[in-house]
Parts: C-alpha cells; structure tokens; sequence
C-alpha cells in the first residue's frame, strides 16, 4: 500500500514529463508519415468532412516513394557505411589506448581516462569546427599531405569537405564512447589468465586472440553500438566538414523537416533510421547474451 | 626483452591517441591568439578576438540565452531526474526506464525531429509554445533527465540499503529518514548529474537546431552560423572561453567527488 | 508477563515459508539467542520484530502490546546491523546522537547522554572521526552504542560478530555479556554459530526452517538435545540407530544396531519396540586400551579406525562392529604426547547409562 504510493509519487512527475515531451512527439511523427504535406510545407490535415461525413486523409504515398527511388537506399548505404567505418576505426584507435590505462597503475588509471573523457565535455561544435581549421586548404596539415602527395607525383588534393574530413570528424567525435566501455571490460581482465596462457606456450600474439580479445568482446559490442548508433544518425558534422558527396542520412531529414518543409518524408526517413538504430540494437543485446551465456 | 617491446609500441600508439585528441582544441586556443584573419600560421599575439567577440552584442545575447537555458534545464531536469533515478532504483516500473533511457540510447537528431513537429502542431491547434527559447528549454530538459537519473540511479545503488532501515529503526519518520540519510548520501550523484545536464544543455547543438525556430539563438548556434558562413578567429576565441568554463565546472565536480568517495566505504 | 511475546507467527515470501508458525516468549533482562544453519529464518524473524516486515498471521507482543500495526520508528526496539550500517556522512557522535534527535531530546541532555555511550563502549577520543576512519571492531563498537543511547526495551543483534576475526570476535563476546549486564536490556541475538550462542545466552531458541527446533538454557540445549537435528547441530555428537527392548522405571534398554544392549535414562512416553537414536557426545565416552569392570555402563571393545588431531583434544573414531563408528574425545593432557592410539589399535569403549540422550525424532 505505502509502497504503491511512494512507487507513484516518484515516478509520475518524470513519467508526465517524458509522455508529454517524448512519447507524444514520437507518436506523432509515427502517424505524420502517413499524412500529406501541407500546401505550404508542414502538414495537410489529417481528415476532413464531405457531406457531413468524416474521411481520413492518409496515404502510403511516402513510404512508397523511398522504396521506389534507389538514391535514398543508396544514401541509407552510405550512412551505415560510414558509420561502420567509423566504428572500426574507433576500436582500432581504442582498443591499445584502453589496455594502456586498463594495466597502468591504479592511482593514474582515473587521470588517463580522464584525460580520454575531457575533449568530450568541450563543445560538439567547437571540436568539429578545430578540424576545420586543420584540414582547411591553408593549414600546415594539409600543406605537408600535398607536398608528399606531390612529390610523389599525384595531383593536389583537398581534404576539407570530403568524405575523409567526414570521417576524421566522426571518429574524433565518438571516440570516448568506444574507451569507455572497453577499459570498462578491460580493467576486469584476470592477468593470471595470461600468465597461464604464456605458461601454457602461447605467444603474445596468440594470448591476445584466444585470451583477452574473446574476453573483451561484450566491451567492443557496447562500446560499437555507442559509437554506431548516434555516427548512423550524424548530420552535423557531414553538413560541417563534408561537401556534397558526402551527405548522410541525417542531413536529408534535417533539409526534408527545416528546409524543404516535407514533414511527412521527414518523418518516413526518421522513421527508417529508427528502424535501423533499433536494429542495430537488438542484435547488440542479442549478442550481449550469447556473451553472457557462454562466459 | 619482447615484453618491453611490445608496451613501448603500446605506449606510443596510446600518445599518438593523446595527441589526436587534444592537439584540434589545443590549435583553436592557440589560434584564438593569434593575429591574423586566417586559420593558417602564427603570425602574432593578440587578444582583439577576444575585445571583438565582447563587443558582439549577438554573441552576448546568444551566450546570456544559452546561460538561462541552462541553468533552467539543468534544475528542472534535476529535480525530475532525480526523482526517476529512485523509482528506477527501488521499484520495477519498466515504462518509466523505457522513456527515460531511449531519448539518451537514439541520435539527437531524431528527438530534434519529433520535438520541432509536435511544438509547431501544438502551436497551430493551441496557440502556445512557439518555437524559441521556452521551446528550447523544454527539449533540453526532456533529454537531460535521462542523464541525471543514471547517475542518481548508480548512486542509489551503491548506497547501502541498511542505512534507511537502520534511521527508520532507531526513530525516524520515513520523511526523516529521506532527508536525513538518503539524500545527503545520494547527494554528490545528484550534484554531478546537474553539472551534467548544464554542460550538456549549454552545449546541445542538434536538439536546439530544431526547436529553436527563427528568433531565439544560442551560443551553440551562433557558433555554428559563423562556422558556416564566415570562419573568423572570434569562433576560437568563444570556443577557448567555452572549454574554460567547461574545465571549471569539471574542477568543481572533482571537488565534489571527494564526498562521494568518502561516503562510498 | 514477558516483555516480547511471538505468537504463532508465520512469514510468506511468495510460496516459500521463511517463519513457520515460530511461539516463544522473551523475559526483560535476558540474553535471548535465535540459533540456526543459514537460511532457517532467524533475520526474518528479528525484521518482524524491528517492524521492517509484517508477519503473515500470528502475533507479537511487547509488553502486552500489539505491535503489528506500529511502524520501526514508533517501537521500542533497536537493531545492531551485520554491516552496522552507520551513516556514513555524519560522524560517531552524531550517529550515536541520532535516535535522540529523532526522539527530540534537548542539546545539552543529548551531549551528556552520548558521552556517557561513548564511555560505555570505550571510544570517548573518537567521537569527531567518520565511520570509515574506525577499524571493524570500533564501528561494531559505535553501532551498539548508537542502539543502546536511548534506552529501548529491547536490542536486536544480527549475527554482530561475524564480520570480525576470530581473535577480536571472543573480545567482543566478553564485551557483549559485560554490557548488556551493565545496561539491563534484553538482547534478542542472532547467530549461526553455536559456540556463540553457548557462551552468551541466558536461553537459546534453535531454528531449523523456519520453525522452533528447542527452546531452552545452554546447558540443556548441548547436554539434553531434543531430537537428531539439535544434537547434530550443536557440537559433536554420535547418533546411533536403535530399538528399545525394555523399559524400567528410570531407566531402560536400547538394541543399538549392529552392537548390543545398553541401558540408558528413560524418556518418558516411550514404549517397547519403538525405534529412534542415542545421541552421545563424544567427552562423555571413556576410551583406554583397557578398562576396568565398570557394571553400571555400556562396555564395547573396538579398532581404532582414524584419529583427528585438533590441538587440545583428539578424536578417535572407533569401530565396533561392523560399519558402525563411534566418535570418542580424549584431552592431551600428556605434554609431548598427540595420540594415546594408532590405527588398528584394539581399544575398549564405555559410557554410563546417564550418558546418552534417548531420541525419537
Ligand atoms: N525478501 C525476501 N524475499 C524472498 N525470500 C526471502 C526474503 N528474505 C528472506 N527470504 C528467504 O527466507 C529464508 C530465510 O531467510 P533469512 O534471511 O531469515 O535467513 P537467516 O536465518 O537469517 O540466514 P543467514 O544465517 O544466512 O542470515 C531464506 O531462504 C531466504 O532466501
Ligand atoms: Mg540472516
């Protein structure tokens, strides 16, 4: 009875607030993508009355014009493709970075990742705009790329607002989200294992694929599906370091619902891309389980 | 002799890494300082970026809007994040822990979408909520809440269930027991989850790209406008002042913390 | 009238029965144990005493009182944490304060009250220190002193000791008996360890699933166990199958299994035939490789089947007949000497008919 009360007086300011603010506007751009634009952008009405009686005014109009031209397919693609590159490179980045702090004293342990987890607490935007600078045609980076590039005989390049600037953006953007869990995994490895593998006669290549690389695999899944989820949705950095051919997905649902003003084909995208984050999701929990159900 | 090789190359792959995160913002402060129009090379010291971003009366009502949002958001969302940490914390209310920990799990952009449909509709049937600063704050705080719940809801974890039956035993109301032992116990997670939704509402970008509609403008997004339409040093110097107060608020939460750890064994 | 009355009281989690049915009344000034294996019910119980659970049906009563609709604040009844459970943000002082401030005690009273706690448990210089800043035994120290500052009627242990090490936990034994004499409130103590319990309390309720196995003094509790689960639990014991052959006035005979007759005390209510268990504590065994005729006890003669070197005492288990061991103790009070026997050795064993406890159940 006290315990109902106290369940209900805890959670229904949160509750209220979330239906309100989340729940509802999810709901409604669920049913929006069944809807016609509007004659001026936004939204047509949803039903109208003719002779007194009312008719629904939906459509699958939207949903059939992703299917029916590839160059959204395509675009969705490329999104997951530069999300997975993203990814990979993250966990190639992190994976030594993690075992590092993991296996470094403990009193340093906390400052190293701290140290991770800083840049990450600065401005999303202020940390895309600092690449801007570094791959601008004018900088020192650049400048140096060109002159070995052309010294070995190839054409000038540019790097800024390119798909290379794209990723270089996105990686540097997600990478705490991949250290994270992977120290998290990490730090919990029994060292004895190793011992025992090199007395066993691995090597050190060998301890480290049948021994800490299995071991630390529900720390790569999370730390993937961090980095995965919020890269496959990403329009800021596309619109800021990318140039034409490489917008993602992200950057066509902002111009639908901000520019072009077509919310229903906002939402059908919106919708896609939920889809597939919840995809990505479900296989990380299922996968999350076999883990837990072999360890 | 192996050993030794293979933690040297370890060592410098982890200060390559190092490098890679902090050599980007160590370059916008550096540049803030410097005396030339383009991002390019050192020419000399000067703080003009700084007197002119001051004197940028845009910037200033930008920075002042993004101050108020915060500090609205990051008390609201406390208060309500708080609250939804404990009920995900001693009772089952799976519903609750759906709606608290989606917004965080899915891209911002997608809560952008969905937040910029339903204040534009809920303005054309009911004559409220315009898009603007109000609409801005009400988002933030729908994401942020998230952020507070987990880390009161950790907190509450690692308090020792004991302590409330040990108050309630020796006399105190379950009032009491609240404010007397569970919240100063709780209490650096509840501080850190603030200093969390103000950093992340004063910085939020994507989610305020789309709610704040014409006429409201933050700091966030007065950055991003000079980002794109014209790149000048005074971007480095508002960037260098942001990562400034962004430091100052992790140094008090790490003054915090020492609480925490105190009331952690 | 006792001060606690539990009657009847019976404790659900889901279709599992924790408190089965448990009656038994506690007298102000005693040292009250709940003896039991882990998992019998014992903290079920003192949490429906400190009022954090409400029992499924029976009553509890303190001095007359009904107490099932009082909550934990409102009783008269403090508990001592297995993990002590002081707040970890408010110093010694303030924590042994707490119960005063809660009951709304004035400044200077609450002040005198708790130096005089602080003096009891001998921690007056440490009153400014923080909970973590105190060792294992000083925060037990404080925990009880936190229970007793404003006098309930009655404290409830559980298992208080057990975090301690072996050494600190017999101090704090000593202590425990020395201050609840001190203060005069009765103790309701909770514990799985026997040797414990022996040495505490006034009276001992063993528990077995969640129901009463015996309630009685220490002395009877290891001396006249009631039935196999109290004898096995409680110390060492020998537990042999038998038949009674005949009974005698005082006394009667028991057909143990694969032995012979012997004669022991006779339990009232028991008929001829009737099968059940002499339980034998194994100091009560005589054991030499030869003893003299002794009319009045059991007499076997045995192997020497293996010996267990304790220190103080060594147990030889003897074989007197065929697959049936008998368990026998013997001091070494022999400076130099570990073993009176080796294995295969020939022994004769002997009890006297006062020995055993006859068992039915
Ligand atoms: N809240 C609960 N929900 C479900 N079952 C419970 C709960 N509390 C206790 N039990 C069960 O009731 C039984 C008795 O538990 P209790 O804690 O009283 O045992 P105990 O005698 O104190 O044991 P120990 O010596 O290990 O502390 C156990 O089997 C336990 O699993
Ligand atoms: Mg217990």
């Amino acid at each position: 009875m006290k315990n109902r009360l106290g369940k209900w007086l805890l959670s229904w300011p949160p509750l209220l607030y979330l239906v309100l603010f989340f729940l509802i506007p999810t709901a409604i751009m669920f049913v929006a993508a069944f809807r016609f634009p509007g004659d001026y952008g936004g939204l047509a009405p949803m039903y109208y009355y003719e002779e007194g009686k009312l008719i629904w005014d939906l459509t699958l109009e939207n949903f059939t014009r992703l299917v029916e031209e590839p160059i959204y397919f395509e675009l969705f693609a490329k999104s997951a493709w530069y999300a997975a590159l993203t990814t990979l490179i993250c966990l190639v980045m992190a994976y030594p970075l993690s075992w590092l702090i993991a296996r470094s004293a403990k009193k340093y342990r906390d400052l190293l990742l701290l140290l991770v987890i800083l840049p990450f607490w600065s401005n999303f935007l202020i940390r895309i705009y600092a690449w801007m600078i570094i791959l601008g045609p004018q900088s020192a980076f650049t400048r140096a790329v060109n002159w070995v590039w052309t010294g070995m005989g190839g054409e000038p390049v540019q790097l800024l607002f390119t798909p290379f600037a794209v990723i270089v953006g996105m990686v540097y953007v997600h990478l705490p989200f991949m250290v994270l869990p992977l120290y998290a995994n990490l730090e919990k490895h029994d060292l004895s294992l190793l011992s025992a593998a090199q007395d066993l006669g691995a090597n050190a290549w060998q301890r480290f694929w049948r021994i800490t690389w299995p071991l630390s695999l529900p720390g790569v899944f999370a730390g993937s599906a961090l980095v995965f989820i919020p890269a496959l949705g990403m329009f800021a950095i596309p619109d800021i370091l990318g140039g034409t051919d490489s917008i993602m997905i992200g950057n066509l649902i902002k111009q639908q619902i901000l520019d072009t003003r077509d919310w229903p084909f906002g939402a059908v995208l919106s919708i896609m891309l939920t889809a597939g984050v919840l995809a990505i999701a479900m296989l990380g929990a299922l996968i999350a389980r076999k883990g837990v159900k072999r360890g | 002799m192996a050993k030794a090789k293979q933690s040297a190359w370890l060592k410098v792959s982890a200060w390559v890494t190092y490098l890679f995160l902090y050599l980007p913002l160590v370059i916008v402060v550096v540049f803030s300082f410097n005396d030339s129009k383009l991002n390019a090379e050192w020419v000399g010291f000067t703080t003009r970026w700084y007197s002119q971003l001051f004197a940028n009366e845009k910037m200033l009502t930008a920075a002042g809007n993004s101050l108020l949002i915060a500090l609205a958001a990051s008390f609201l969302s406390t208060v309500l994040g708080t609250l939804a940490g404990m009920a995900l914390h001693k009772y089952k209310v799976p519903f609750l822990s759906f709606l608290v920990l989606t917004p965080i799990a899915i891209p911002e952009l997608l809560t952008g979408v969905s937040l910029v449909i339903f204040f534009v509709l809920v303005n054309q049937i009911l004559g409220i909520l315009e898009l603007g600063l109000f609409t801005i704050l009400l988002s933030h705080v729908a994401f942020c809440i998230g952020f507070v719940a987990i880390v009161v809801k950790a907190r509450m974890q690692g308090m020792d269930e004991s302590l409330v039956e040990a108050a309630r035993d020796l006399g105190a109301t379950p009032f009491q027991a609240f404010r007397l032992v569970t919240l100063p116990v709780i209490r650096p997670g509840i501080i850190a989850g603030a200093l969390m939704a103000f950093t992340l509402s004063i910085d939020d970008f994507v989610i305020t790209f789309f709610t704040a509609g014409a006429g409201a403008s933050t700091l966030p997004l007065e950055i991003y406008s000079m980002i794109k339409i014209a790149v000048t040093p005074e971007v480095n110097a508002v960037s260098s002042l942001l990562m400034l107060l962004t430091l100052v608020l992790i140094v008090i939460a790490s003054r915090v913390s020492p609480g925490a750890l105190r009331a952690n064994d | 009238m006792a001060l606690l009355e539990i009657r009847n009281v019976v404790k659900q989690f889901d279709d599992f029965t924790a408190v089965n049915d448990v009656s038994l009344s506690v007298e102000a000034g005693e040292f009250f144990t709940l003896l039991g294996p882990s998992g019998c019910g014992k903290t079920t119980l003192l949490r429906m005493l400190a009022g954090f659970e409400q029992p499924d049906a029976g009553q509890i009563l303190l001095d007359g009182q009904d107490m099932s609709r009082v909550p934990p604040e409102k009783r008269p009844v403090h508990t001592v944490f297995q993990n002590y459970a002081l707040f970890p943000h408010m110093t010694v002082r303030e924590n042994i304060a707490f119960p005063l401030k809660m009951a709304g005690w004035a400044k200077d009273k609450m002040d005198a009250q708790v130096d005089e706690l602080l003096e009891d448990v001998r921690l007056t210089e440490f009153g400014k220190r923080y909970p973590h800043e105190m060792s294992g035994g000083q925060r037990q120290r404080v925990a009880i002193a936190r229970a007793l500052v404003d006098r309930p009627r009655l404290l409830l242990l559980d298992e208080p000791l057990s975090a301690l090490d072996a050494k600190l936990r017999e101090e704090m034994q000593l202590e425990l008996i020395k201050l609840q004499k001190e203060v005069g409130i009765t103790f309701v103590y909770v514990t799985h360890d026997q040797g414990e319990a022996l040495a505490l309390s006034h009276r001992i309720a063993v528990m077995s699933r969640g129901q009463v196995e015996q309630l009685d003094i220490p002395e009877n509790i290891y001396g006249n166990p009631k039935n196999r689960f109290v004898a096995d639990f409680i110390g060492q014991c020998n537990v042999l199958e038998g038949t009674v052959r005949a009974v005698d006035g005082g006394t009667m005979t028991v057909d143990i299994k694969g032995c012979g007759e012997v004669r022991t005390l006779a339990v009232p209510g028991v008929t001829v035939g009737q099968q059940g268990w002499l339980a034998l504590r194994p100091e009560k065994i005589k054991l030499d490789k030869e003893l003299s005729d002794l009319p009045d006890e059991a007499y076997f003669r045995g192997r020497i089947h293996d010996c267990l070197y304790l220190g103080d005492v060594t147990i030889y288990i003897v074989e007197v007949a065929d697959g049936v061991l008998i368990e026998a103790m013997l001091p070494n009070n022999i400076p130099g000497v570990a073993k009176f026997f080796d294995d295969g050795d020939i022994v004769e064993i002997a009890w006297r008919f006062d020995a055993g406890s006859f068992l039915t159940e």
